[in-house]
């Protein structure tokens, strides 16, 4: 039996994106700047695609703001970032955002810093949701920028986006929703940019899209040939953006039914492990994105864990797919104060609609006898 | 003259060689033509003791100067040209060279040095290197001669029927031709040690078998992967050869269970070794290479190596024994294994490591411990859910 509950690290693509993407290259594949028919063909696929991507991440997106294709989460971060410091020019200024944002966001946030950009990181409570005070006090007149993530990746938590947006003051208000978009509707009320990515919502890996505001200028990151408005140049990825579209749509689609289906299936699987299994921290909040739940079996090793799940044909993941490769531990987790077996021994299950309950019997049986089977033996440490 | 460029290969300390010096020629040359297989029309001679390769003109002359250095058992190597043993041949010659060269790069100063193979040639050696080096300042006309700091040197090797003109000798590894001195077994992990002590004993001359231990699920896939790369670069140097994979997971869990923790790390070490020489039997391989360092961690303090010793009957060799690490990492980053080693990923080893492990062990009371495993029940298992890898060269 095969068991995929790594979603937050990619997802497999819909089968309806598979063949938007294969139609794209091998039937419809001129170039969207062209000035002939095939040119102007997929300029109209693009157009399509940014349509529905907008309005799957809210009913107002598209009405308040413009879609700008990326090459994924990361790449959005950054131009949300460097184009605001750009426009910022020499005066510099200040930059408030959390702990616990996703690493594109805070490698970012330490190059500015570098660059002479004042950042406030502000903290998390132990539920995983970044003080809201915190960051609304930081904010002030000098403050240009203003970021904090819809969703944690690492546990799921749905941070108070709306709050801290509504002071932002005279700065901007980016939030990255690459965990939430497809799985809840966007908060866009104060926001100015929103980061978005393909693969995590089935759609093609190397895809993704920044919306801004409407009649917000910001300088570009990538210059050249113009394309997207002149904000990010280079010829569009139109497959990609074409089967992002796709998966957009199909996510909007069925997006009460996806949820409940992630919902019923995590909640099963959470409230099996407190049931069968001793010793165990949730680290994902009540208040949680349905796709995400993180436990730690306190005293083990999640890597360990993982591989003797992945033994049974069950995937999934330590911490983030980007930082468990890595030796660190999580520092998601270390923001909220966990101890240090407990951060050890952490894993992330997150969901797609494929998952089922009959699956999650599978998966807390070999838990339970992956958990048993290490804390017999130990690793002394 | 011919279209082939020309290259001496010297054979270092297999010149030494007495009586058999012919056979560690001919498993040199044969070697070097393995290693420029891949190229077209290359010929490799042996002649007066040393190694001649030529090469298609086309072939670029640092292409085939790095896979002849990659022979075990080169000592130098020198792109050369050929000529008749003439004088007028040979300053014509020179002074083409020359020119050549300054056409590379800027030279102001020469000298030129000669060496007599052929003691019937009438001129003499340092008469030699006055003649042609009057040619050369005659036919480069700004060009000056300096015995003392020369920007180029120019070599006149004259012998019997041909000579050769040359400029510089690329250093080798030096070392024995491989497949000259048996085969080992190395216990290869993924650290920066243990690559590095393979490759030491096969430069001189002995052919390798690896042997891997992991504790899947305890280690991850991406470990094993990183082996096998590491493997791929040995393979570069020590030729094809295979890599026996074993979880010592079993035995792991079996130690832990029944041993005092602080002993755990020997106790593996232990049966790693007697697994090792198993395999090692089994695969026609006469001793075990490891990359023990003395002193470098609490399982290679003089008293622990004794103990693993004892585990074994085969010869253990260690070619690291008296290193420093940072010799070792030099060696690591001069053979290309050391990007990879560094990487990231825990070995068997560190997966139980105790938090205060013996370091002096007593042979007597680690047999004790042992004597509360079926070791050899072990040891039969380990050895038969081997997974035997081809390794070729990246």
């Amino acid at each position: 039996m095969k068991v995929y509950l790594d979603n937050s690290s990619t997802t497999r693509p819909y089968d309806e994106v598979t063949d938007t993407v294969t139609y794209y290259m091998k039937e419809e594949y001129g170039n969207p700047s062209s000035l002939h028919h095939m040119g102007i063909e997929t300029e109209k696929a693009l157009k399509k695609a940014r349509r529905k991507v907008a309005d799957a991440m809210s009913s107002q997106a598209c009405e308040t703001g413009d879609i700008f294709f990326t090459s994924g989460g990361t790449e959005s971060d950054n131009m949300a970032f460097r184009c605001a410091a750009l426009s910022a020019g020499r005066r510099r200024g200040k930059i408030v955002t959390s702990v616990i944002e996703h690493p594109a966001v805070l490698e970012t946030c330490r190059r500015l810093e570098n660059l002479g950009f004042e950042i406030k990181y502000a903290g998390a409570d132990s539920s995983g949701v970044v003080r809201a005070d915190e960051m609304k006090e930081a904010i002030d007149d000098d403050t240009i920028m203003v970021s904090l993530m819809t969703v944690n990746n690492e546990t799921g938590a749905v941070q108070p986006v709306e709050e801290v947006s509504e002071a932002k003051g005279g700065a901007l208000f980016h939030t990255d929703a690459v965990q939430a978009f497809g799985k809840m509707h966007i908060p866009l009320k104060n926001a100015d940019m929103v980061s978005l990515s393909g693969h995590k919502i089935h759609g093609p890996m190397g895809t993704g899209a920044q919306w801004i505001r409407k009649g917000l200028h910001l300088q570009p990151m990538i210059l050249g040939g113009g394309q997207e408005n002149a904000m990010r140049s280079g010829t569009e990825n139109v497959p990609g953006c074409a089967g992002l579209g796709k998966a957009a749509e199909m996510a909007e689609d069925r997006i009460e039914q996806r949820t409940e289906t992630m919902s019923r299936v995590s909640g099963y699987l959470l409230e099996g492990i407190k049931d069968q299994i001793k010793d165990i921290r949730v680290n994902s909040p009540e208040k949680r994105c349905p796709a995400i739940l993180n436990v730690s079996f306190t005293g083990t090793r999640g890597e360990v864990i993982l591989h003797m799940l992945e033994q049974s044909g069950i995937y999934v993941s330590t911490g983030s797919a980007c930082s468990s490769r890595k030796d660190g531990k999580s520092y998601v987790l270390k923001a909220m104060g966990l101890a240090d077996d407990d951060i050890g021994g952490a894993i992330r299950f997150s969901f797609s609609e494929f998952n089922t309950v009959e699956e999650m019997d599978y998966v807390l049986d070999k838990l339970k006898e992956s958990v048993e089977r290490f804390r017999k033996l130990g690793s002394f440490r | 003259m011919n279209e082939k460029n020309i290259f001496i290969v010297r054979c270092g300390e297999t010149a030494l060689k007495g009586q058999n010096k012919p056979y560690f020629e001919r498993m040199l040359a044969e070697r070097i033509r393995k290693l420029l297989k891949k190229f077209h029309g290359i010929q490799v001679n042996r002649h007066e003791g040393l190694i001649f390769v030529r090469a298609d003109k086309e072939i670029d002359r640092k292409e085939i100067i790095k896979e002849t250095g990659k022979a075990f058992g080169v000592a130098s190597i020198s792109p050369a040209v050929e000529v008749r043993s003439d004088m007028d041949d040979i300053c014509a010659a020179a002074v083409e060279y020359m020119k050549e060269i300054m056409s590379e790069k800027k030279v102001a100063t020469f000298k030129v040095d000669a060496k007599r193979a052929d003691k019937n040639f009438p001129v003499k050696s340092p008469d030699i290197a006055r003649t042609v080096g009057a040619a050369v300042l005659k036919g480069c006309k700004v060009l000056k001669v300096d015995v003392h700091d020369p920007d180029v040197y120019i070599f006149v090797d004259l012998r019997k029927d041909v000579s050769y003109i040359y400029q510089q000798k690329i250093r080798g590894f030096g070392g024995l031709p491989l497949g000259t001195n048996g085969k080992g077994l190395v216990l290869l992990s993924g650290g920066i040690d243990s690559p590095v002590a393979a490759w030491m004993m096969a430069k001189r001359g002995m052919m390798i078998e690896a042997v891997h231990f992991h504790s899947y699920p305890y280690t991850s896939e991406r470990a094993q992967a990183k082996v096998e790369e590491l493997a791929g670069i040995l393979a570069v140097y020590c030729s094809r050869f295979r890599m026996h994979i074993i979880n010592m997971l079993p035995v792991q869990e079996a130690i832990v269970k029944n041993c005092p923790q602080e002993e755990t790390t020997i106790l593996l070490r232990r049966f790693m070794m007697r697994v090792a020489e198993k395999v090692a039997a089994d695969a026609g391989c006469g001793m075990l290479i490891t990359g023990e360092s003395l002193g470098q961690v609490a399982s290679q303090t003089a008293e622990a190596l004794t103990v693993t010793d004892a585990a074994v009957q085969m010869p253990v060799m260690r070619p690291l024994i008296a290193l420093d690490k940072v010799d070792i990492m030099d060696i690591a980053k001069k053979i290309d294994t050391y990007d990879v080693s560094i990487q990231p990923y825990e070995d068997c080893c560190t997966v139980f490591l105790p938090k205060h492990p013996v370091t002096k062990p007593k042979l007597e009371r680690i047999l004790r411990s042992e004597s509360r495993l079926d070791a050899e029940g072990l040891i039969e298992a380990a050895v038969n859910s081997r997974e035997v890898k081809e390794i070729y060269p990246l």
